[in-house]
């Protein structure tokens, strides 16, 4: 058995550990970041848009400060957040962005002068200000009040990630890649690290660290069609689940992002419609003005996701052998505007879908985009239950986003909570005296092995790893998508029950030996149905509709019963349901909940005191 | 009738004291906008659950399915089957160590060249969380993130004769990464400082310039012109340096 000690263990080496990391090496600790691909690889490299922070530098985004900003995650989050969270993020937001700058970020900046502007297809002037010069500018992106969307052409995150990968190898954080956490150890109190299977060669490493973090990204491969790399399938969220003691929050709030392509679910970013572009129908005509005259195609996501699908239900959508879909149109951006800041869209379009977005239109429709749940963390990135576990970044629910994340929002929170909870790492450090039991690291070692050589003999059964994981991806599809009702939901845990229980008897068909991909994804299937089960649970219990999450039998945000965040845990291995729990989603209210300004609904205001609605 | 689609893939599992370098045969139908992506995702899911091959992003922009498509390094995912005849053969990349079948290591390399070129910035300037940003011209900026836009493939390296040759040639893509510190004005290195790291035959004095590299970009990265402008800036440092002695 190889063990590894270091002080910090970080689970990703994608914006938030890798930030996090940089604090806790720069602060003198030997420091770790495991990943399953080149740090490089990860999936905040995918992201193109932008991120957000109330700069205020560009004209349109003029008057823009941290208040602004807070207010608009708090909006979008539909009163779903914590409040002190948000506050922390805006706050902290534009700092991170000079840092960013000063490590090597090359930033777009502001040009002085006249330039024109799309907005819903029309074309405007606007006239940036002389003493801005040079200064970081920004974009629009959907649901915010200002342009707030700080960017590097359409390659934000790679730009960003780049930067942040060469400041962790200027100071020593090491990065395992390959190598994929399976297990934590702890011992019912402490986290002491993890065992990890390496995936150049099949052994399994112990890592022991005083204190370690999951900053493993999102899980959105749990559903068939998402805008996800093929890593995000949550992997390190199905160890924390088999602690039993660590919950995790809101797992039923899942984005899905209005443009993804059709067939492949690639996304082409939000800043096409920050940009000018627009949603058509079948008769290419416009329509989310007609449901959002204000914002129209720059409502917040689940705003604009949920009047695609309805206005496809309505019979305007485009017929394919792939399904419905509607039409994104950039064309009117021009050639110029489509292969500068747009080039990452216009390689998609002509790489993947053979069309030209320049003069064609792109096929589009909703798509699972972002977990919104994760693992539970306090505002200093801990997390419940066990000591020495920290999370950030779209792994965790530190939440900021509650039921809706604004685009924008992500990207900068990995870097901000990374920065936050990477000093507030250092100072556990500072404070702590960690006593490592052996016993636990063996046990749980052989605990590992003894999964492991079960799969191989097949000695629980002969499932096949690929149609389980199907079928479970079948039924989150069908019955907890954007939007959700009780009759589908209880299909839907009814179906995922039995898929739970085949996963239990899953066994190889091959020897498992090297690097065995059908091995990795054998050992994480049960955690990832289990996690299935915590997204349509919580669903089907949540009997109002808020941001991401919709119930069309219970159509409207219900403040009085339901303000709350839904805590999941599986208690027990062999449970066959999460146990929830339920905590105020805020305890400090700076803006008390109020109307979003966008996708009208109706509201069951936390002063009604009539009984239960319906 | 849609073509039958046959693949030759290259297998070997280097931890299985069993496996012995060789090639397998797989016959599969052609669909619809059928990609490498989903073509190999299917043989797995469908024929052999052993095969390794590496996709992340499978949208051509995180560098991780690099590998040799009859006879081209390139990336599998953006790699579109109607685009190739009915056989196909797929090899890992040279140059990078085996993982196995169509995997290989290229983070390991990578890593190394970060450190040999000292990819950061260098400088004195500490931040001041209560400053502004330092001003940048934003064609400054748009130039440098155009060199910032490789993806670490590994493509350019694995069809570079002087890498296959030579195990320290650091490749166009390390010369790329100095050429966007290089224009950097954070970056308070010289010349000299530069010409330290690639002015030798590990760097660009060891380039043959027959610009394999360029043409297999999948990122159409101007590393030609990397190449060309190096060469030239060096040159000048080394005679400068001459004459200093
Ligand atoms: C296509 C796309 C575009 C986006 N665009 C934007 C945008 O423009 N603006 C914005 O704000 N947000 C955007 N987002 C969201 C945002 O990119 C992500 O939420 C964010 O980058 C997540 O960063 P992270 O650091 O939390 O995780 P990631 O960057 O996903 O990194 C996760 C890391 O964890 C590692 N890992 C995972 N499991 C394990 C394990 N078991 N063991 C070891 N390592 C593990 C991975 O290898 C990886 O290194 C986009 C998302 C997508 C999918
Ligand atoms: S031009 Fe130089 S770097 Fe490029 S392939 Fe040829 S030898 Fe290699
Ligand atoms: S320069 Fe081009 S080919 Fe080389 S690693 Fe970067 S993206 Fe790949
Ligand atoms: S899988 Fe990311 S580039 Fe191909």
């Amino acid at each position: 058995m190889q063990t590894i000690y270091t002080d910090v263990l970080v689970i990703g080496a994608g914006l938030a550990g890798e930030r996090a990391a940089i604090e806790a090496a720069t602060a003198g600790h030997s420091t770790i970041c495991l990943s399953i691909v080149p740090a490089r690889r990860s999936h905040s490299s995918a992201a193109q848009g932008g991120m957000q922070a109330g700069l205020g530098n560009s004209c349109m985004g003029d008057g823009d400060c941290p208040d602004v900003h807070f207010e608009d995650t708090v909006k979008g989050s539909d009163w779903g957040c914590d409040q002190e969270v948000a506050r922390l993020f805006a706050e902290r937001a534009p700092i991170e962005m000079r840092q960013l700058a000063h490590w090597g970020v090359p930033w777009n900046r502001v040009v002085p002068g006249k330039s024109t502007y799309f907005k819903g297809g029309q074309q405007f002037e606007k006239v940036e200000k002389e003493e801005n010069a040079g200064l970081i500018t920004s974009r629009a992106f959907g649901g915010t009040a200002k342009w707030r969307t700080c960017y590097v052409s359409d390659g934000t995150g790679h730009a960003v990630l780049f930067t942040v990968d060469n400041v962790c190898a200027q100071h020593g954080v090491e990065v395992h890649d390959k190598t994929e956490a399976i297990s934590l150890i702890h011992d019912g109190e402490t986290c002491f690290g993890v065992v990890a299977r390496s995936l150049r060669t099949g052994e399994l490493i112990t890592y022991i660290a005083k204190a370690t973090m999951v900053a493993s990204g999102g899980f959105g491969r749990i559903y068939p069609n998402t805008t996800n790399a093929v890593i995000c399938d949550g992997s390190a969220h199905t160890a924390v689940l088999d602690t039993g003691i660590v919950p995790m929050g809101n797992m039923e709030a899942v984005q899905f992002h209005p443009t993804g392509i059709v067939p492949t679910d690639i996304l082409v970013t939000e800043g096409c419609r920050g940009d000018g572009g627009t949603l058509l129908d079948v008769n290419e005509e416009r329509f989310m003005h007609t449901y959002e005259p204000e914002k129209a195609e720059l409502a917040s996501r689940d705003v604009v996701s949920r009047w695609m699908t309805h206005h496809m239900r309505e019979g305007f959508g485009v017929k394919s052998s792939y399904g419905d879909h509607l039409w994104l149109d950039i064309r009117h951006l021009g050639e110029k505007h489509i292969t500068g800041k747009l080039r990452e869209v216009y390689e998609i379009c002509t790489g993947f879908l053979g069309i030209d977005p320049i003069h064609q239109l792109i096929p589009v429709r909703p798509t699972q985009h972002y977990s919104m749940g994760g693992v539970r963390t306090n505002k200093d990135g801990a997390a419940y239950g066990l000591k020495g576990l920290f999370a950030a970044g779209e792994a965790a629910c530190w939440d900021m986003h509650g039921f809706n994340r604004l685009g924008g929002n992500s990207l900068a929170e990995t870097v901000v909570a990374g920065g936050i909870v990477g000093r507030k790492i250092v100072e556990y450090m500072e404070g702590t005296e960690v006593l490592f039991n052996s016993r636990i690291i063996d046990e749980t070692y052989a605990a590992q092995k003894q999964r492991i050589d079960d799969l191989v003999s097949g000695r629980k059964g002969t499932e096949s790893v690929y149609k389980v994981r199907a079928d479970m991806q079948q039924a989150l599809h069908k019955g907890a998508n954007i939007f959700r009702t009780q009759e589908g939901l209880e299909e839907c845990v009814d179906t995922l029950q039995k898929v739970l229980e085949r996963a239990r008897t899953v066994g190889l068909r091959t020897n498992g030996k090297g690097a065995s991909p059908e091995l990795a994804a054998a050992l994480k299937l049960e955690g990832q149905v289990k996690m299935a089960l915590m997204v349509a649970y919580g669903a089907l219990k949540r009997t109002e509709s808020r941001g991401s999450h919709n119930r069309e039998d219970f159509p409207a945000r219900n403040d009085r019963d339901w303000l709350v965040r839904t805590l999941a845990y599986w208690k027990n291995p062999d449970d066959m349901l999460p146990t929830l729990q339920y905590e105020p989603a805020t305890q400090v209210t700076e803006i008390p909940p109020g109307d979003r300004g966008y996708g009208k609904m109706a509201v069951i205001s936390s002063d009604d005191s009539k009984g239960k609605e319906g | 009738m849609s073509r039958l689609l046959k693949f030759n893939i290259f297998r070997y599992t280097p931890q299985d004291e069993a496996s012995v370098p060789h090639m397998d045969e797989f016959v599969l139908e052609e669909t619809e906008a059928l990609t490498l992506f989903i073509a190999l995702n299917r043989i797995r899911e469908e024929q052999d659950a052993s095969l390794q091959f590496d996709f992340c992003c499978r949208a051509g922009i995180c560098g991780a399915c690099g590998m040799v498509i009859n006879g081209r390094p390139g990336l599998a995912c953006h790699t579109k089957t109607r685009d190739l005849p009915g056989e196909i053969t797929l090899l890992p990349l040279p140059v990078f160590k085996l993982v196995g079948d169509l995997s290989v290591d290229t983070g390991t390399w990578f890593r190394e060249m970060y450190h040999k070129t000292e990819s950061w910035i260098h400088t004195t300037k500490v931040f001041d969380e209560n400053a502004l940003e330092d001003r940048m011209d934003n064609e400054v900026a748009e130039n440098i993130y155009e060199l910032d836009r490789c993806i670490e493939c590994g493509c350019c390296v694995s069809a570079c004769g002087t890498a296959r040759l030579r195990e320290d040639f650091m490749g166009a893509v390390a010369l790329n990464r100095i050429g966007r510190f290089l224009i950097d004005p954070r970056d308070q290195r010289t010349e000299r400082d530069y010409y330290e790291i690639i002015g030798n035959d590990e760097g660009i004095f060891g380039c043959m310039g027959l610009l394999a590299c360029e043409d297999v970009c999948p990122k159409h990265l101007p590393l030609q012109n990397q190449l060309g402008f190096l060469r030239r800036k060096m040159g000048i440092t080394a005679i400068k340096t001459l004459f200093r002695k």
